[in-house]
């Protein structure tokens, strides 16, 4: 059953024909040509396919695309439609990635646990990262990355 | 030492900027159009059966598919070292998730419906699903035909067995050896299946268009090797079959070689004119990529009252799984090195690649060396602790060092292993106890030694293109690949050295076998070193290009030119100086309006002409196998909670002799990265199989890898660089090494600590408190 859905996909509002079963993530990337969220799982395990639903960050491969209707969608497209975001940079200088696969999904997690949580310590960024896997760097230098970009006084 | 102006300099990594944006396009991440076809694919249910029949009818009937293929049609044998490998099996199974057939239709969702419709008969055959029980005199054979395989000359495939390989060694006289030893000591050591887990799953996308040509982009490592056997296999010539090779996430060792692609290959050539695309899911990737060796090892190890080490026997029992395609070289390279970093006289080493009803087993980050190394260390703690030797003090004692024989009788080259075994040792504040508040809590050391050789064939090679444009900035072209280790900004690197131009002025391109020139494979923590050394020469031969045309066209000697900031110069001409972008594309105009010179390009290659796999099968001696190994030495910290059996990493640190390192904060994140996934293996990673052959865990929840919240908080990475003669700088690899260290470092702490011996991996916390609970008895 195909069905047609309208939502604010960074600040743009967009139409698009689903299928009742069609995964937010799959709609995404093959209909609406947002590369960013990446299929690492399938299964919500991962979280390189995370995206922002109303500024809280949920995992496309497992969310409907009919689900999101009326809703507004953030990816790392939307989020550095400005340029870059001093958490961005932070990234580049520190090399926080190796494969770089997962840094759109850590991206997201991050840029939301940081409106929330502007000045985090270490651990709390550890922990705020635990959900999305990062098989190549051991996660220091994402963590340090994090850490650096969000210095008190800075 | 000579001062470097990008060689050893800290800079951020020339992909980076592209990486965090996602502007670095994944195999997914292309588009090929509203036309694209998608492949589904039927895997088997079981672990060993015969095929009857397949009936294929119903499926192509459904609307929108465009075709059904198995092994009627493409049962062509493939393989790396040895081609045991079907591109769908004709006849038998070998294991569960093995290809049966495929479906290209124009959505994934008709593919996958149609794929439920082919009706296969099998008749199910005993299935083997250990290696012990595989080389059993009665076991089922899995490859009857194993005499009739192509083999590379230096592999020994044994007919009428379910034997892949046997690389034996054997030096001085072991006998004698144990007879004069003061102590012996004899035990078994065990290491379980684990999977590379990239992020990004393995990806194929293929076109055979009316020309006859078959391109492909593929998430890989290996695109002139795919480009290889698949010609070969699929009778194309090399020059009408394409690879390219856009970003990976994540290789590891199991997008080496070929695996899923050429079911792509083959769905392409069956829809002449089509795009089609197939993507493994998680669990896919898990069945059907490839796995790392489960190992069963041997040792018998003899040692004088003094300490030193006489005779050691080792014997790999590795199940490669249903091929040895490419796991056979795995098997191959650890028999020659299975002394690990020791000076031994005596010594005996059987290394079996050993056939069983699991999925194939390849290359992994470390190339068998991981696993060994867990057997061979926790041994080496054993014996020191019986001598009553500091178990630091027996490794530097045997530690092997430069001008020593190793195995297979030739001289080991230059090796920074005795500072890296001191410079850890330090930092982790060896001999040093610390102590919990926690009275449960028991905090503990344990250290290991490591080497590793890249496991190449004797004519691997590599080579690279590098060319200006008018504003003096560069292209260069190789056929490496960036996995995340920082190969662009190595290449870049290097370049910039040479021809003294800004890394922001250099571009480093993704393979495409059309364009880019020949490279090996980017396995073995090789290209550091060999495509490195074809990268150098190439911008050399560009820069003897340069000062000739300047030579020619100025009249200023050669010999006297040279470059800096990215102006020619000249030694007996102060005031001289010619920026590159004034003449690397349209020359130099001269007095009669003239010009002298054209576009500046260099190429380079490399090939390591003194290696040979040319050894005697019996002893493994008399030849070159092993260009060069990496030394190195890593220890942790633990805290063991004896409640719960859990164990933290407090502190780590890891040291290799890189020869020279290019990238100091690249390869810090090799160390750290590296450390992270040998922590894996050491505490949670394992694939469970049932008696069936089918996998139990194959998804991650199930299966655990590290997270953020398991780095320990102290990690300290440490270079030593003691120069390799023939590597650019002086630079060898150390990418895969960083994961050697972890398991046995982690269980020869807990040896220390609790005073239980665990024997295989991982770690689990019901193991812990199971060797509690039996040593409290
Ligand atoms: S792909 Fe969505 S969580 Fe892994
Ligand atoms: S950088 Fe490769 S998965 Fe994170």
């Amino acid at each position: 059953m195909k069905r047609e859905i309208t939502f604010t996909l960074n600040d743009d509002i967009v139409s698009v024909y689903v299928e009742s079963d069609e995964k937010l993530l799959d709609v995404l990337r093959y209909k609406l040509g947002i590369k960013s969220p990446k299929q690492g799982c399938g299964r919500g395990e991962c979280g390189s396919c995370s995206v922002l639903l109303n500024g809280k960050s949920v995992r496309s491969c497992i969310i409907y695309a009919v689900e999101i209707d009326g809703q507004k969608i953030e990816t790392l497209e939307g989020i550095q439609k400005n340029g870059i975001t001093k958490l961005q940079r932070s990234f580049v200088e520190h090399n926080a990635f190796q494969c770089g696969f997962c840094a759109s999904g850590v991206t997201i997690t991050m840029t939301e646990f940081l409106r929330k949580n502007p000045y985090p310590k270490i651990a709390e960024i550890k922990e705020a990262l635990s959900g999305n896997l990062c098989r190549c760097t051991g996660y220091k230098s994402i963590v340090d990355a994090i850490a650096d970009a969000t210095k008190e006084g800075e | 030492m000579t001062d470097y102006k990008y060689i050893g300099k800290r800079s951020v990594r020339i992909d980076g900027l592209a990486k965090v944006t996602c502007t670095a396009q994944y195999t997914d991440d292309l588009e090929f159009g509203p036309n694209l076809l998608h492949i589904a694919v039927l895997s088997s249910p079981y672990a060993h059966a015969r095929i009857l029949s397949i009936d294929t009818s119903e499926a192509e009937s459904i609307p929108g598919v465009k075709a059904v293929i198995s092994g009627r049609d493409f049962s062509q044998k493939f393989g790396l070292y040895l081609k045991d490998h079907s591109i769908f099996p004709a006849d038998r199974v070998r294991y569960v998730g093995e290809q049966v057939a495929a479906v290209v239709a124009t959505s994934e969702k008709i593919a996958k419906t149609a794929i439920k419709k082919i009706k296969v008969d099998y008749e199910p055959l005993q299935n083997v699903q250990c290696a012990l029980d595989a080389i059993k005199k009665d076991a089922i054979l899995i490859h009857p035909d194993l005499g009739n395989y192509e083999v590379v000359p230096w592999l020994y495939p044994q007919a009428g067995t379910n034997i892949g390989h046997i690389r034996k060694i054997r030096k001085g006289n072991i006998e004698k050896a144990f007879a004069e030893a003061d102590y012996i000591l004899e035990d078994q050591y065990h290491v379980p299946h684990v999977v590379h887990a990239p992020l990004e799953n393995h990806i194929a996308v293929a076109l055979y268009d009316y020309e006859g040509r078959l391109t492909m982009w593929n998430s890989t490592q290996s695109p002139h090797t795919q480009r290889n056997i698949l010609a070969s296999c699929l009778k194309i010539p090399h020059k009408n079959v394409r690879i390219i090779a856009p970003y990976v996430g994540g290789g590891f060792g199991g997008k080496a070689g070929i695996s899923m692609e050429v079911i792509a290959a083959v769905a392409a050539l069956k829809v002449q004119g089509h795009y089609v695309k197939l993507r493994w899911n998680r669990k896919e990737e898990f069945e059907n990529s490839s796995q790392r060796q489960e190992l069963f090892a041997k040792i018998k190890m003899g040692v004088k009252k003094d300490g030193t080490i006489v005779a050691l026997r080792h014997k790999l029992f590795w199940d490669v799984g249903s091929s040895a395609e490419y796991g056979s070289n795995v098997v191959n390279a650890t028999g020659f090195s299975a002394i690990g970093p020791y000076n031994i006289p005596n010594v005996h080493i059987d290394s079996y690649a050993i056939y069983t009803n699991r999925p194939p087993c390849g290359a992994y980050r470390g190339f068998g060396y991981s696993e060994f190394h867990f057997g061979l260390e926790s041994h080496i703690d054993r014996i020191a602790k019986k001598l009553n030797i500091d178990a630091v003090e027996f490794r530097k004692k045997n530690a092997i060092k430069r001008g020593d024989k190793v195995a297979y009788g030739v001289e080991m080259g230059p090796t920074g292993l005795m500072e890296c075994i001191e410079k850890v040792a330090k930092k982790i504040e060896w001999g040093k106890e610390t102590k919990s508040d926690d009275p449960d809590k028991i905090r503990a050391k344990g250290f290991s030694i490591v080497w590793k050789a890249p496991a190449m064939p004797p004519n691997e090679s590599s080579a690279a293109f590098l060319k200006f444009s008018e504003d003096g900035s560069i292209n260069i072209l190789v056929s490496g690949m960036e996995l995340g280790q920082g190969y662009l900004t190595s290449m870049a690197k290097i370049a910039a050295e040479e021809l003294s131009i800004p890394l922001e002025k250099i571009r480093v391109e993704h393979p495409d076998t059309d364009r880019n020139p020949y490279e090996w494979q980017t396995v073995a923590s090789h290209t550091t070193w060999s495509s490195g050394n074809a990268v150098r020469k190439a911008a050399i031969e560009a820069k003897n290009r340069i000062f000739d045309t300047v030579s020619r066209a100025l009249h200023y000697p050669k010999e006297a030119l040279y470059l800096e900031d990215e102006k020619v110069k000249c030694k007996e001409d102060s005031k001289f100086e010619l920026p590159l972008r004034d003449f690397v594309i349209n020359g130099i105009q001269m007095k009669d309006g003239t010009f002298r010179g054209g576009p500046i390009m260099g190429t380079g290659i490399f090939m390591p002409e003194f290696s040979s796999a040319k050894v005697n099968p019996e002893t493994g001696q008399g030849g070159y196998p092993n260009v060069h190994y990496t030394t190195g030495a890593g220890a942790v910290e633990i805290e063991i909670d004896k409640k719960t059996g859990r164990i933290k990493v407090l502190k780590m640190a890891e040291a290799f002799d890189g020869g020279k390192i290019l990238n100091p904060e690249l390869a810090e994140g090799q160390i750290i990265g590296g450390f992270m996934q040998g922590l894996g293996t050491a505490l949670w990673e394992e694939v469970k199989f049932d008696e069936n052959g089918k996998i139990l865990n194959p998804n991650f929840t199930d299966y655990k890898i590290p997270t953020a919240l398991e780095t320990p908080d102290e990690m300290y990475p440490i270079f030593v660089e003691v120069p390799q003669p023939d590597g650019p700088y002086g630079a060898r690899g150390i990418g895969e090494h960083t994961m050697i260290p972890v398991m046995p470092a982690v269980g020869n702490a807990i040896a220390n600590g609790l005073g239980i011996r665990l024997k295989e991996v991982p770690f689990t916390p019901e193991k812990i408190l199971d060797a509690l609970e039996e040593k409290g008895k």
